[in-house]
């Protein structure tokens, strides 16, 4: 069992933290990778990159986003409870180097997967700035754990209720015609992934995106997770989660997030029903 | 079945009662149902009880087969279940999942003329008989050594490590990257096929014994192979089976509704998404299914999504009937629940709409050539026979291959052109000190009882090297 030590609401309540017990995760977690997290014995095996990580006081951090019935479920989980099974570290860890400018770029609760990217892009000596984005000034997050692991935060909101009024690829942009970027890291939903690797492309920017499809063991064992990268097929659980944006194909990885799309929804509003009732 | 009159005529072989195919093809019980008393004593009595019998040549552990079916005759079935034991621990599945045609029931000299003796049956009656009559003890237990031994993987092969060395008095630990152990016997073969209270009653027997099992832990990743010695392991047993889904690398393949077996069946049986939405997680289900392969993970998938409630499944395969691997029951058993064989066919591309989702696949009729490098006829597809099939679920069961996972991770242990572990056949170890490999990970995808005699030789061979050196 994974007992939840910490349990933090935000942007309203559709987006949770939970810093959980897991010292051997803990211990050989890098940034960049995942782990899986499955509540109790009929749950559901969910991947979620770690926000942080803590390998003195043995726990990680995941913070998700509430978008159907296995993460509403977690979202019960309190201070104390736990969760039945978390495997990890998944993934590859993120390519470190140094090299200069960095923008790392993140909409959603994708800035919490980017988070320990950003520090320790930071820490290795790039000169990083930060773009984070949110629809509305309320459903921002981390803003200041961004201010620290970067040296200079951008903030957009969609309806100009906070920073700058547009989207993260508007001041990516700018950053990019400021010239000598040498690096984008881009993490959130789909279209903001690809709508960052549509823009740095004629900048020729190497870009790293983290991409989130559906898996099941997220040891290379099922082929659930497999996206189109350059035209080759590749599994996203163990030769990413992060690859060159420039060579993913992102309308594919789209309508395979959609492939249970109908079953989910139907099991989500049994489950809210349910919960309501009791 | 029936006894006939004429006493000079050879009773028949007792069928094992099943329940009957337009039911089972719908539901996930157990198909065939078990032997009473009476018929397992009455299908003992067909045994010739040879001096040389072939059965026990063509066993891959050398399970003293006349010796066991005796006790059965003479009513020990405690006698009966122990004798197996010493050279088989995990009867209650090798008796449902072994492919006995092509190995002891392929060398019984009854069937020489008739049907050979139901040895599989005998051995599953036994298994099953001491599971809900025997006292539950314990085998005997070697005093402790105080060495550790950690067994990575939980599927036949490493169970059975860790059932031989807790016996002989070590510590061990099973290492198990899913959040349940068992291997292929809980994520691959369906609950319709081997029960999965079975597995877990195995399981639980090797715990209850002292052996440690520890799910969610991927060696590779959340612990390496060089810090289990670290640890304080002194011996390493890889058990970590086939575990890399081979796709056919054509186009459309990445379409919604074309899943890896691997994928399907893992659903279905580990996450038990047939239950869906009593349980969390979601499993498509198609109404005219596709089956690429025609192995027992082929069968498998087929049946499962016949249980789903599809309106057609098909298995579609390149070679003819007689290259089919499936076991010879299964796909016996899936032809019964109305499982059309599409033989000779090649799928070329598969087709999708505007949401990604698959609607059908462009095939290639085929015609069998000269022996390939298997000794198989190769399929030649034969010129201007492309046609068409509707399909909005494809289950690709065409093989597996190496999972790198673990062996990546350690530069130091070599491998062979597919990326399989190279051990010694005898011994089963590595070129890694202190470590043993065996099963799957070894031989690529072969069956449960080779990888059951693969970790019982390399448990002697741990047992030696701790006792004298590697
Ligand atoms: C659907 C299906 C049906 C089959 N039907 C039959 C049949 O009827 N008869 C028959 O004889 N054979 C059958 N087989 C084949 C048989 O199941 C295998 O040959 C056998 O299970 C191999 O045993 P193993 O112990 O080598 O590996 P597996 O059973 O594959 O077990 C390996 C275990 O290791 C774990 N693992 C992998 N990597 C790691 C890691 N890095 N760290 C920790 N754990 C790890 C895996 O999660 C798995 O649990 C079937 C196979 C499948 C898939
Ligand atoms: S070969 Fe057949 S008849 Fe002879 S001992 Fe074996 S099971 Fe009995
Ligand atoms: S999640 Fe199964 S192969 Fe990646």
């Amino acid at each position: 069992m994974f007992k939840i030590v910490k349990r933090e609401e935000m942007a309203e309540g559709t987006v949770i933290l939970n810093e959980i017990e897991a010292p051997l995760i803990a211990r050989k977690a890098k940034p960049g990778q995942f782990v899986i997290l499955k509540a109790n014995e009929d749950g559901e095996r969910i991947p979620l990159t770690m926000a942080d990580t803590d390998p003195d006081k043995g726990t990680i951090t995941i913070i998700y986003m509430v978008v159907g019935k296995s993460t509403a479920l977690f979202k019960t989980l309190q201070v104390g409870d736990a969760f039945q099974d978390v495997i990890g570290p998944l993934g590859k860890p993120t390519h470190l180097e140094k090299l200069g400018k960095v923008v790392c770029v993140g909409g959603g609760t994708g800035v919490a997967v980017l988070h320990p990217i950003t520090r320790a892009l930071k820490k290795i000596g790039n000169d990083v700035t930060c773009i984070i984005g949110a629809r509305t000034k309320d459903l921002l997050i981390l803003e200041s754990q961004m201010k620290s692991a970067s040296h200079d935060l951008r903030v957009c909101t969609d309806d100009g209720t906070y920073g700058h009024h547009g989207f993260v690829t508007d001041v990516l942009k700018e950053q990019l015609e400021g010239g000598d970027v040498k690096l984008v890291v881009g993490i959130g939903p789909v279209p903001m992934m690809r709508a960052v690797a549509n823009l740095t492309r004629p900048f020729d920017v190497k870009t790293m995106v983290s991409l989130n499809p559906i898996m099941i063991d997220g040891t290379g064992m099922c082929g659930g997770c497999r996206v189109s990268v350059g035209g080759e097929t590749k599994f996203a659980c163990v030769d990413g989660p992060e690859f060159d944006g420039h060579l993913v194909n992102f309308d594919e990885l789209m309508l395979r997030l959609q492939a249970y799309c109908e079953e989910e929804k139907a099991c989500y509003e049994d489950f809210c029903t349910l919960r309501d009732a009791t | 079945m029936k006894e006939t009159a004429g006493k000079k005529e050879k009773a028949s072989r007792v069928a094992m009662p099943e329940q009957k195919p337009e039911i089972r093809r719908r539901n996930f019980e157990e198909v065939p149902l078990g032997y009473t008393v009476a018929m397992a004593q009455e299908e003992a009595a067909r045994c010739l009880q040879c001096k040389k019998p072939g059965c026990v040549e063509g066993c891959p552990v050398s399970v003293d087969i006349p010796g066991f079916i005796n006790l059965i005759t003479q009513g020990d079935f405690t006698g009966a279940i122990r004798h197996v034991w010493t050279k088989n621990a995990l009867p209650a599945v090798c008796g449902r999942v072994c492919p006995q045609e092509i190995q002891c029931e392929g060398k019984c000299i009854v069937g020489k003329k008739g049907e050979p003796v139901a040895i599989g049956n005998l051995e599953r009656f036994v298994a099953d008989w001491e599971r809900e009559n025997g006292t539950g003890a314990l085998p005997p237990q070697a005093p402790s050594t105080g060495k550790k031994v950690a067994v990575v993987g939980s599927g036949p092969s490493g169970l059975t490590v860790a059932g031989d060395l807790i016996q002989k008095g070590y510590d061990v630990t099973v290492l198990e990257a899913f959040h349940k152990p068992g291997g292929v016997l809980v994520y691959g073969i369906p609950e319709f096929r081997l029960p999965k209270a079975i597995v877990a009653q195995e399981i639980n027997f090797l715990e209850r014994q002292g052996a440690k099992v520890e799910v969610n832990a991927v060696v590779g990743r959340t612990v390496s192979l060089d810090e289990l010695f670290e640890d304080g392991f002194e011996a390493v047993y890889l058990g970590v089976g086939a575990g890399l889904p081979r796709f056919m690398n054509l186009p459309g393949e990445n379409l919604i509704g074309i899943l890896s077996a691997n994928e399907y069946l893992t659903r279905a049986n580990l996450m038990k998404a047939y239950r869906y939405p009593d349980v969390d997680t979601p499993i498509p289900k198609g109404k005219n299914v596709v089956v690429l392969g025609a192995g027992n993970v082929a069968m498998d998938s087929a049946r499962t999504a016949m249980r789903l409630g599809a309106d057609s499944v098909k298995i579609v395969y390149r070679r003819s009937r007689d290259e089919m691997p499936a076991r010879a029951a299964e796909i016996h058993h899936a032809e019964e629940e109305g499982i059309e064989f599409f033989l000779l066919t090649n799928p070329t591309q598969f087709k999708g709409d505007q949401k990604g989702r698959l609607t059908g696949m462009e095939c290639l009729k085929m015609e069998l050539g000269e022996p390939d490098d298997s000794g198989r006829r190769r399929p030649i597809a034969i010129q201007g026979s492309e046609f068409h099939m509707d399909t909005d679920l494809v289950i690709v069961a065409v093989g597996s291959g190496a999972n790198p996972l673990l062996t990546q991770s350690t530069p130091d242990m070599q491998l062979n052109k597919w990326g399989y572990i190279i051990a010694d056949p005898e011994t089963g170890k590595t070129t890694k000190k202190g470590v043993w490999a065996g099963g799957d990970i070894v031989t690529g995808a072969a069956t449960v009882i080779l990888a059951m005699g693969a970790g019982r030789k390399a448990a002697d061979s741990i047992h030696q090297y701790l006792t004298w050196g590697w």
